[in-house]
């Protein structure tokens, strides 16, 4: 029951945000984490035409043997991919609140290039307060 | 067509009662996004954190000129005998106070008076909010958004007579990592003329 890790993805695919918070993931390397981002950006366009009936967003959950993956899609085509246990029922509770927090510290700051990396500390301040402190 | 008028039913905005909007409060996130985009604009246009901070200032000095008026006008503008404050200590008191409630909501946190020079007073914010989703970065750690309060302090100084040289710092403490202070250095002529009074 626990959240491993929180990316944000930008809409061109790009990652810009990524925090692991528990051990539960195996380590990677940064060029590893914005390749896998890129991947996850181009299979969540593919579902989203996948649909039989019609309009879809896109996957939203995608499950695996021993973790969670829920994926927020905001209007703007920024990706909000929270990364949990499969028991973990809180991501719908939480991305919202991530989201809230990303309009406020990031949009809302002077000093960052929207769709670049984010190096706000106000954010990261957030995410410790709402997620828990980062793990390396 | 008047100026203002949008048609011939609404009255132009310089008829507006200027009571009106006495208690009306702005959204603090199109607050936020409007400062956000001042900086933005700014900083293509400076060369240096020093420079950023001064053009903030007179942002700020510009807004100060109109609450000074405006709060004068509000507070003393009906009554048969209007007074203003002539002595330091009240007006320090009168901007820790009205002023900040007027543009803030609240009072500010504290006014403190150097004990190292005697023309120096501090004005305390614990969490000021215009700057409150601002995060600054690294390589521009000396850059404090307040300088806009400053620059609103310095103009309701002047205005009542009391020129000084206003700039904010940021005195972060463990309970509220926001801190700031707002530093103000009378001129000269101020201290002298308040000793003269005493």
């Amino acid at each position: 029951m626990a959240v491993l890790g929180l990316w944000v993805i930008n809409k061109a695919g790009g990652l810009v945000y990524q925090r692991n918070f528990s051990d539960g993931l195996a380590p990677l390397t940064q060029n590893e984490f914005l390749v896998l981002a890129g991947t996850l950006h181009g299979i969540h366009a593919i579902t989203s035409r996948l649909s039989p009936a019609g309009n879809s967003s896109g996957a939203q959950v995608i499950e695996g043997e021993s973790f969670k993956m829920s994926i927020f899609l905001t209007a703007t085509g920024t990706k909000f991919v929270l990364l949990t246990t499969l028991a973990d029922n809180t991501a719908d509770l939480l991305l919202p609140k991530i989201y809230e927090a990303y309009a406020d510290t990031v949009m809302k700051n002077p000093f960052h290039t929207p769709e670049m990396p984010i190096r706000s500390e106000g954010f990261d301040t957030r995410m410790t307060a709402l997620l828990g402190p980062p793990t390396k | 067509m008047s100026l203002g008028a949008n048609s011939k039913t609404r009255a132009a905005i310089f008829d507006r009662n200027l009571n009106k909007t006495k208690n009306s409060q702005v959204s603090l996130s199109a607050w936020s996004f409007m400062f956000s985009e001042m900086i933005q604009y700014t900083q293509k246009r400076v060369n240096g954190i020093g420079d950023l901070e001064r053009r903030l200032n007179t942002i700020g000095y510009r807004v100060g000129m109109r609450v000074a008026e405006l709060l004068a006008w509000r507070n003393e503008g009906s009554s048969k005998a209007p007074k203003r404050e002539i002595r330091l200590r009240d007006t320090l008191l009168f901007v820790h106070t009205q002023v900040w409630k007027a543009v803030f909501g609240k009072p500010a946190d504290a006014v403190e008076k150097s004990v190292e020079k005697d023309d120096e007073y501090m004005i305390i914010d614990n969490d000021p909010i215009i700057t409150k989703y601002i995060s600054i970065p690294k390589e521009m750690s000396q850059l404090n958004c307040s300088a806009i309060t400053a620059g609103i302090v310095e103009a309701v100084l002047d205005g009542l007579g009391f020129p000084a040289r206003v700039t904010a710092h940021s005195v972060p403490t463990d309970a509220f990592p926001q801190r700031t202070t707002i530093l103000i250095k009378l001129d000269r002529s101020v201290i002298e003329r308040e000793d003269a009074l005493k």
